[in-house]
């Protein structure tokens, strides 16, 4: 095995781009990516993404994409792991050049979402669970978050305003990313009164779905300052699943395999949670943000939110998440995210994240597929 | 619309009848090693990898673990809105999955005892297949 870098970025805005199609957006993203790493060819293409048949009408994606990126030949596979698929891409890539087999890989997230009806894309979405026994029941997606988020509150007597902080600190770093698809603040009382969606999950609970894609260009770290000055180095990549379905779990409330994971990584990496600058975690719903710092170890369970009411997720505080926005302000573009969180990453790590920039050398980023299903970690360091 | 219409077709009364013990019986399996019960059917026991499982019928009865009221929902539950789902431990052991029916939404809690009975899930279009299944209503008292 070999180190890994990251030479290359790309990444399109998330927003309805009613305009630009499936593979317009994928290729806008790889041109800007290869650019950035000054490289016009690669050995191969990892698509993350989840729903292109079902929303779209194509499956058969990489090769499509190869195709009309003008990476014709090449190799090209799409992964899918629900949600998680731009984190399981990144796995992906990062395997196949940390085991010598490729020497220049490009891993791109594309998500088009805004085509359909929005219950068809609730429907879509829903599958992320286990179709027979939890979407068959009429169960969104939405609603095995706040079953979980219901539990949370009795369990540990917290109120749905103590989530609020979550939400609020993704809006406000938001505002200051290009990229992101909200660009205004909310506030307490906002996120107090939203309309509510599967209670106690309101409007402002859950992150907006989008159309995006999102690009890195991977080589071996060796070969890194060849092509970029600033190279980023991927020192930990993990995965780990769970129960498909939530009923399946002991304990739904711990994230078992976020857990396993970000161990397998604080292992491979040789580090612990303190040494951890920014963590981009999968704040797909505000509970999915507590749960998620609890499952890592920055929080003990049923201590997560804290962590928001104290502001310590903030970009001035001990772990600042969703530096660009997150799930939440950024937009979930929903294959296409976790690639864009490893994007916003590098942005951090090479001092180029502009006003949102937090002064950080390690930084690391979950990707989470349904409800806590599947769970890829990476733990990036930047340039010296 | 050609996208729903499609999609009826796709979804096979087949996949439906392979799943009618569950839905209706609420049969799951007991593993012959351990003794768990397990909800739904598998083929390998989760908690100690026996493949000895013989079918087992839940009572149907259990409390409520979790729940939420759904206003916006996926395509073909339209017509339910706005509906509650749960986990429900079931006194056997193992949480379920589905909706409440016969249930004053203001008044659920965690804790609540329910029991099962037999509701439609979903329909496919005007024509199309009506599944029916599970669903939980509180345990009526007396
Ligand atoms: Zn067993």
């Amino acid at each position: 095995m070999r180190g890994v870098s990251i030479i290359g970025i790309g990444q399109t805005e998330v927003r309805e781009h009613w305009e630009r199609s499936l593979r317009e957006l994928a290729v806008a993203s790889i041109t800007a990516a290869l650019d950035d790493a000054g490289v016009d060819r690669a050995d191969a293409l990892y698509v993350g993404n989840m729903l292109s048949g079902e929303l779209t009408g194509q499956e058969h994606l990489a090769t499509l994409i190869a195709d009309f990126a003008g990476l014709q030949g090449i190799e090209a596979l799409k992964v899918e792991a629900a949600c998680g698929s731009g984190g399981a891409a990144v796995r992906i890539g990062y395997l196949a050049v940390a085991s010598g087999l490729h020497d220049l890989v490009i891993v791109t997230g594309v998500e088009k979402m805004t085509d359909c009806e929005s219950d068809l894309v609730t429907e879509a979405l829903a599958m992320a669970g286990d179709g027979d026994y939890e979407a068959m029941q009429g169960l969104s997606f939405v609603a095995l978050n706040a079953l979980l988020m219901r539990r949370y509150m009795h369990e540990y007597g917290v109120s749905h305003e103590d989530f609020a902080g979550f939400s609020i600190n993704a809006h406000r770093n938001a505002v200051r990313n290009p990229y992101a698809m909200f660009h205004r603040p909310i506030t307490w009382e906002e996120f107090r009164s939203a309309r509510m969606i599967s209670d106690p999950i309101n409007l402002l609970d859950s992150s907006p779905v989008g159309d995006g894609a999102a690009t890195v260009v991977l080589c071996p770290e060796e070969k890194a300052k060849k092509f970029c000055p600033t190279p980023v180095t991927i020192i930990a990549s993990a995965t780990a699943t769970d129960t498909i379905a939530l009923h399946d779990r002991d304990d739904p409330l711990f994230l078992q395999a976020a857990h396993e994971s970000a161990q397998k990584a604080y292992l491979q990496a040789g580090v612990s949670p303190e040494d951890i600058e920014i963590f981009e975690l999968h704040d797909a719903f505000t509970i999915m943000a507590a749960l998620s710092l609890e499952a890592c170890g920055f929080a003990d369970k049923g201590r997560g939110v804290e962590l928001a009411k104290d502001g310590e997720i903030s970009l001035e505080g001990k772990i600042p998440i969703s530096t660009m926005g997150g799930l939440k302000g950024r937009g979930h573009p929903v294959g296409a995210t976790g690639v864009y969180q490893i994007v916003e990453l590098v942005q951090q790590l090479r001092g180029k994240a502009g006003a949102n920039q937090v002064e950080s050398h390690l930084g690391m980023a979950q990707s989470i597929g349904g409800t806590g299903a599947t769970a890829i970690t990476h733990i990036l360091q930047g340039p010296n | 619309m050609a996208r729903k219409k499609r999609k009826v077709k796709s979804m096979s009364l087949a996949r439906h009848w392979r799943l009618q013990d569950e839905r209706y019986k609420l049969i799951g399996r007991e593993c012959a090693a351990c003794g768990k019960k397990l909800f739904p059917t598998r083929d390998i026991c989760p908690h100690c990898g026996s493949r000895d499982l013989k079918p087992y019928r839940f009572a149907g009865r259990g409390e409520i673990y979790s729940y939420s009221t759904i206003y916006q929902p996926p395509a073909g539950y339209e017509g339910f809105v706005p509906y509650t789902v749960a986990l429900i431990r079931l006194d056997e052991g193992p949480l379920i999955t589905a909706q409440l029916t016969d249930v004053d939404r203001e008044g659920v809690e965690i804790g609540q005892r329910v029991e099962m009975v037999t509701r439609r899930l979903r329909e496919y279009g005007p024509e199309g297949l009506i599944v029916y299944g599970y669903k939980f209503r509180p345990v009526l008292k007396g």
